[in-house]
């Protein structure tokens, strides 16, 4: 695995546009983003709608998720290029899920809807219909996903990364800043973690920083290769972007992504917090 | 929950809330679609929303110093913010 066989550049996508085989989808949380103009050709998934359990705090499972794809028209073959908003957050939370399920041939649009709307590349506001599939998930890869006791028991032995906003690592905040201030959990951190938040890995206009600059960034911050490694956030998509670039960008091994993250963490009765 | 939410006018308690807000402007007009983030006084990101059809932007923060950045096809602009508890009011100027 490499940065070419995970991440495509907005070039290539834009010279590829209508390829046999090739699927465009945009994720966004937002749905109004991709109804006020999309990549042509490309499907819709909504982060929550789409990809949670109507129900209780869950991703989708098996079948709902082969169900999804069927609908939307993706193959088990097809090489799936996602993009999304908020610097490719949700569309690297779509790409850990494709994981999770076993999708050979997935990858990220380098700089997301940022991006190609900053180049001014052109969105179409066609309604984008594929022939139905019948998708086959495989069984959920959970050696990508953490759950919260294994995080309690790696305090002090894994490499904890919160990779949210410095300000809500030490407690000032409780979410980004682009959301009210008035959640329950208490602030703070995970004993031990430390603070590479997931910005340090991106350039301004969404696109990740070279392999180069990756590696220094994560060496110099402390994070040991020899050790298993968790990320998180605040509900699991920031952690998600961060884990591709541990994993699928830089080759790390056992790297997982905690989303239950900070909503969930901080809520816990009787968990260590530091601030 | 981590996107951004639609830009414009809802109900804020600012009793409690530090909302940063404004719009971005350009060439004598509010510019719409533009990429405003918000950083903390170290210069780290801490969130970043797209301007509403009439250029605003709105951010819940906490007290202090915090700086505004925006990006959009025709330039960047920058602003300094010292935020109260309250609504903050700002115009970001791409010059």
């Amino acid at each position: 695995m490499s940065r070419n066989d995970v991440l495509v550049p907005v070039d290539w996508v834009q010279e590829h546009l209508g390829d046999q085989g090739l699927v465009l989808v945009e994720v966004d949380e937002d749905a109004s983003a991709y109804d006020g103009g999309h990549i042509e050709g490309a499907v819709k998934l909504d982060w929550k709608s789409d990809l949670q359990d109507p129900l209780r705090r869950d991703y989708i499972n098996k079948s709902a998720f082969e169900s999804l794809m069927s609908a939307k028209g993706i193959g088990n073959d097809d090489t799936v290029v996602l993009y999304g908003g908020n610097n490719n957050w949700f569309a690297a939370y779509a790409y850990w899920y494709f994981k999770i399920y076993g999708h050979q041939d997935v990858k990220l649009m380098d700089g997301g809807r940022k991006k190609w709307e900053l180049d001014g590349r052109p969105l179409s506001k066609d309604t984008v219909e594929r022939p139905g599939t019948q998708y086959r998930a495989g069984e959920p890869d959970l050696s990508i996903r953490a759950f919260r006791d294994e995080v309690v028991s790696s305090i002090g032995s894994a490499n904890l990364v919160d990779v949210r906003s410095p300000d809500e690592f030490s407690g000032k905040i409780l979410a980004p800043a682009h959301l009210p201030q008035e959640q329950s959990q208490r602030p703070g951190h995970v004993p031990t973690a430390i603070n590479i938040p997931w910005s340090k890995a991106a350039n301004e206009d969404g696109t990740f920083k070279s392999d180069e600059q990756l590696a220094a960034l994560y060496a110099e911050q402390g994070f040991d290769d020899s050790k298993p490694t968790i990320a998180y956030c605040r509900i699991g998509e920031r952690s998600s972007h961060t884990w591709f670039v541990l994993q699928e960008l830089l080759g790390k091994q056992n790297v997982k992504n905690y989303d239950g993250s900070w909503v969930e963490y901080g809520s816990l009765v009787g968990v260590p917090i530091e601030k | 929950m981590c996107a951004a939410p639609k830009q414009g006018n809802t109900l804020i308690d600012v009793g409690t809330q530090t909302v940063i807000q404004g719009q971005v402007w350009h060439d004598g007009a509010p510019v719409a679609g533009a990429y405003v983030r918000l950083l903390d006084g170290t210069d780290e990101f801490t969130a970043e929303v797209v301007t509403s059809p009439e250029g605003e932007f709105r951010f819940f923060a906490a007290p202090g110093k915090w700086k505004l950045r925006s990006l959009a096809q025709v330039g960047k602009g920058e602003r300094l913010v010292d935020a109260e508890v309250g609504l903050n009011e700002t115009t970001l100027v791409i010059e």
